[in-house]
């Protein structure tokens, strides 16, 4: 089992990274969606995987589950080949639409993510429904947590959805999209939340989004995909002209504007509506 | 004790053997298709159950052809319907809902040939009030034994599958991450569906039969935010309507027109329809707030 012991309990295993993503080929009906991408997120590291609609960051999240096959490389999750039902990662899905009128409690939740994997009956016990109840109140969701899912704010079940994911003790949380379809207030709380997570119970989180900038002031490192490509390192080293026109193949200019990145692409050029934002504009060297 | 009830039960109520039998299929039917159906509504499969009940329409009546007991019409039917609903994916019914109405008013259409030949060639008087409405009042001991496997089964599958089938019904995407066979539990619970469908059409008929699995399970969502107790909610609801059902069409032999009484069907899916109404009473506000709150 993981070393990770209840809140704050920092997990001493520096030995190598949490996930290793190796030479990954991926097709999916023919058409390659991953090209020979290679990554490391080290243990308690926040990474963004920043990229357009369609450029593959869903894909790869299946990847890194196990639920999608390679056409070349390997997955390796805390050393060992990736697999199903892999308790070692939390899986926030994209896309959580629930019926106001679904009888289940955020309580309810985040008690599913201990043990509904199982067959048979459960036996309702203290252990776990304390282990929910401090699961909620790391997420900040004591307040709600005896509302119905599907009456939450769009925040709220982001956080009862990541306190379900984290409640079986996982090394690594995969967040697909978690921002989308948030406000801005919210969206930087769910930010800050998994940025505590990592922080404090040395959890890698690994969050996509296609927009980079609420991620800006937390991310250790990012992973850039484009067209199946990838390129990651610290987010200043990535986000540059230079790195990003080698990545999609053409000219691309990375603005300074107020503090701000933003990414354009020449006349003519599309990158699918893509637009990014990066506050701290130094240059550094890629180490890619 | 029944000097109290007496204005409730009629004379010979607790006497009658066949009585006794509708109140003991009834309750058992009622509480596993009521706590199944809380699946059924979660799942949005009300109109696979729907689907299902018109196909054993058609099995029930070709079952009094061959002579057999109209439950084994159902139940053969039902299995049958299923797997063909697995097999084309009636669950997603988006996009497909015109070849499944085709052959469904199909499936209805050997179902009037059937009906016909029930009356006419094999002069089997009510057929087709038998198969349509149910005769829980005529359920022979024979039909027992089959009910009582049918309900084990159904019950045995959802105690194994319960868990996983709710984490696959509230995110098919988290259950496959945690190695949940999110088909096969769907298969394993559209199976258990059938049977039940299949004594939900013994006891009030295969046109009604979505009725009991669906009404006391919509009203219990309404009134339970928990899934275990709205599981209860619906049971009790189910059998509570069943009960009070087969009662009052008891009662009613002695009320116009005299000599006959009213189906127990009629009763049992009015009481449903009632319960649904006012199960929206308690959670009307909250509701209305949340729609108003959030976008």
């Amino acid at each position: 089992m993981s070393g990770a012991s209840g809140d704050g309990g920092q997990a001493s295993r520096n030995e190598g990274p949490v996930l290793s993503v190796e030479e990954v080929t991926a097709r999916l009906g023919g058409r390659t969606v991953l090209d020979e991408v290679s990554f490391q997120i080290g243990a308690g590291d926040f990474t963004g995987l920043i990229g357009s609609n369609g450029a593959g960051k869903t894909t790869l999240f299946r990847v890194i589950l196990g639920m999608q096959p390679l056409s070349h490389g390997r997955v390796l999750v805390e050393g060992r080949a990736r697999s199903r039902r892999n308790p070692l990662i939390g899986y926030v899905p994209q896309k959580f639409l629930l019926d106001p009128d679904m009888p289940l409690r955020a309580r309810d939740l985040v008690a599913l993510g201990i043990d509904a994997h199982r067959f048979g009956i459960a036996r309702p016990s203290r252990a776990r429904r304390e282990r929910a109840e401090e699961m909620l109140a790391a997420v900040d969701a004591l307040e709600f947590a005896d509302t119905r899912v599907g009456l939450l704010s769009g925040g709220e079940q982001q956080r009862a959805l990541i306190a379900h994911a984290l409640v079986g003790r996982p090394r690594l949380l995969l967040a697909d999209e978690p921002l989308a379809n948030l406000d801005l207030r919210s969206a930087d709380e769910v930010v800050a939340l998994l940025a505590r997570i990592a922080r404090e119970q040395s959890i890698s989180v690994f969050i996509s989004a296609h927009e980079i900038n609420p991620l800006l002031p937390v991310m250790d490192r990012v992973v850039y995909l484009a067209a199946g490509r990838a390129v990651s390192g610290r987010a200043q080293d990535v986000v540059r002209s230079d790195v990003l026109s080698r990545l999609y193949g053409h000219h691309v200019d990375v603005l300074h504007v107020h503090g701000r990145v933003i990414v354009v692409a020449g006349a003519g050029q599309d990158l699918g509506g893509h637009e990014l934002r990066f506050p701290d504009a130094e240059t550094h060297e890629v180490d890619a | 004790m029944s000097h109290f009830l007496a204005p409730v039960f009629e004379t010979g109520f607790f006497d009658s053997d066949a009585v006794r039998t509708a109140v003991i299929v009834g309750a058992v039917v009622a509480l596993l298709s009521g706590g199944l159906g809380v699946f059924t509504v979660m799942r949005r499969q009300s109109f696979a159950a729907e689907a299902l009940g018109d196909v054993d329409t058609t099995g029930g009546s070709g079952a009094f052809l061959v002579g057999a007991g109209p439950l084994w019409g159902f139940l053969a039917s039902g299995v049958l319907a299923a797997g063909a609903m697995e097999l084309v994916g009636i669950q997603r019914t988006r996009g497909r809902d015109l070849a499944t109405g085709i052959v469904l008013a199909a499936a209805l259409g050997l179902a009037a040939l059937f009906l016909y030949f029930d009356t006419t060639v094999h002069d089997t008087t009510g057929a087709a009030q038998t198969v349509l409405f149910g005769s829980i009042f005529t359920i022979t001991g024979s039909t027992i034994p089959l009910v009582a496997v049918l309900a084990f089964v159904v019950v045995a599958i959802m105690l194994v599958i319960h868990r996983p089938l709710l984490l696959s019904t509230v995110s098919p995407e988290i259950a496959t991450a945690r190695g949940v066979p999110v088909r096969l539990l769907g298969v394993a619970y559209l199976l258990a569906l059938a049977f039940a469908v299949a004594l939900c059409a013994l006891t009030i008929g295969s046109i009604l039969s979505t009725a009991l699995l669906v009404g006391p399970a919509a009203a219990a969502l309404r009134v339970s935010k928990r899934p275990g107790r709205a599981i209860l909610a619906a049971a009790l609801l189910g059998a509570a309507s069943m009960w009070l059902g087969i009662v009052l069409a008891y009662d009613s032999y002695y009320w116009p027109p005299k000599g006959t009484g009213w189906p127990v069907s009629f009763f049992v899916v009015t009481i449903v329809f009632v319960i649904y109404l006012l199960s929206g009473v308690p959670g009307w506000r909250e509701r209305r707030r949340a729609r108003g709150g959030r976008g």
